[in-house]
């Protein structure tokens, strides 16, 4: 690992703090808000590759753990871990991770369908697969009640998906990062 | 820059290493999920708020910790009781306001830099293959990013709305990234001008 992945982790930790701005649509019945934080985890992935956005999310809930008010909302501290969504913030690095790979794998071949795609099986099918599970152990409800909590967030992260394929597209034409799956890894 | 949540003290919680603290929270947390139930949960609840006497917080503060969960605490309180009744919703409620207390606990009685350090210090003994350089510089960074990005989405922001495109993501998150990863690779190449990995 060199320092430059170190600073592009840094700064990607920075920048998904930075999108906790962007004001949360919360629905009053369900409390889960609607923000542009996961967007970052797909962005994360889409344009760092998996090592180092699952850093970058690493690096990122350290600082929330540790007491920084980064997610949106202002939250912030070990609290955010021990709620019934901790879930999705775990499977933050994991879908980070994976759409990551997913990027590095498809990245000669990267256009707006696959990039949503990605982004749509990392950022949401996987994503939920780990937080839906998760609620449902720790708040002690069925599989299918923590589904039915969910659910009304998908059109929103649909959304995000296709945001997060423009992105990646547009990233990958002018300031690429990525070294695709199997290319020996040209020197800097 | 980053209001942190930490109130200054010096009860013996304000004093204790983070490292206890944290291991204290695990403990707590692994007792209320697979303890017996009641018991545990009212000696954990009595223990915490015990916490938030002996550290002089006052209940504005532990009420400040649970105002974000409240709404899902509640539906999470409704639909247990039309599950499995009154019991085990109050018990399913309370478990993680007690949670979220003990959280809160730790969060409001410690500076970010004393976990920093505490990180620091526990990686210190850690085998030679922990970049554990990397791993100050990965944190001291971000801790400089933070308000750099912030500026920049700013900027970027006032930008696009002179343009009419300051609700439009694509037109705020593409500058961003562009702009934002030009800059870590100058600072990278300040780094390595500085020769750091000379010393890792």
């Amino acid at each position: 690992m060199e320092t430059r992945d170190t600073v592009f982790i840094a700064l990607f930790a920075a920048i998904m703090a930075a999108l906790a701005v962007f004001p949360p649509i919360t629905l009053p019945l369900l409390g889960v808000p609607i923000t542009a934080q996961s967007l970052g985890v797909m962005l994360a992935g889409g344009v760092l590759g998996a090592r180092r956005a699952a850093l970058a999310l690493v690096l990122f809930l350290v600082l929330v753990a540790i007491g920084l008010p980064l997610l949106a909302g202002g939250r912030g501290g070990f609290a955010v871990f021990l709620g019934p969504t901790g879930g999705y913030l775990v499977g933050w690095i994991v879908a980070a991770y994976a759409i990551g790979l997913m990027t590095e794998i498809f990245w000669t071949r990267l256009t707006h369908v696959t990039a949503f795609a990605i982004s749509a099986v990392g950022g949401i099918v996987l994503l939920y697969g780990i937080g839906i599970p998760w609620s449902a152990v720790v708040a002690k409800v069925p599989l299918w009640t923590a589904i039915g909590w969910s659910t009304p967030f998908i059109p929103g992260d649909l959304v995000k998906c296709a945001i997060a394929a423009v992105v990646m597209v547009a990233v990958k034409r002018s300031y690429p990062i990525i070294t695709p799956r199997g290319a020996a890894s040209a020197p800097r | 820059m980053l209001t942190e949540a930490y109130i200054p003290g010096t009860s013996p919680l304000h004093r204790a290493r983070p490292l206890w603290k944290v291991l204290g929270l695990i403990v707590i947390c692994t007792a209320l999920f697979a303890g017996p139930g009641w018991p545990t949960l009212g000696l954990g609840g009595a223990a915490v708020l015990a916490g938030f006497a002996l550290a002089r917080l006052s209940p504005r503060h532990a009420v400040r910790a649970l105002r974000p969960l409240i709404w899902i605490l509640a539906l999470l309180f409704a639909v247990q009781l039309w599950l499995s009744g009154w019991a085990l919703a109050g018990f399913v409620v309370l478990r993680f306001a007690v949670l979220i207390l003990a959280a809160a606990l730790i969060t409001l009685t410690t500076r970010s830099s004393e976990f920093v350090d505490g990180l620091m210090a526990l990686l210190a003994p850690a085998p030679a293959w922990v970049p554990k350089a990397r791993i100050a510089l990965a944190i001291s960074l971000a801790l400089r990013f933070l308000p750099m990005v912030r500026d920049l989405l700013e900027e970027i922001r006032q930008a696009q709305a002179a343009r009419g495109l300051e609700r439009n993501l694509i037109a705020l998150a593409v500058p961003l990234l562009l702009r934002a990863l030009k800059s870590a690779d100058d600072i990278s190449a300040a780094i390595y001008a500085r020769s750091f990995d000379a010393a890792d």
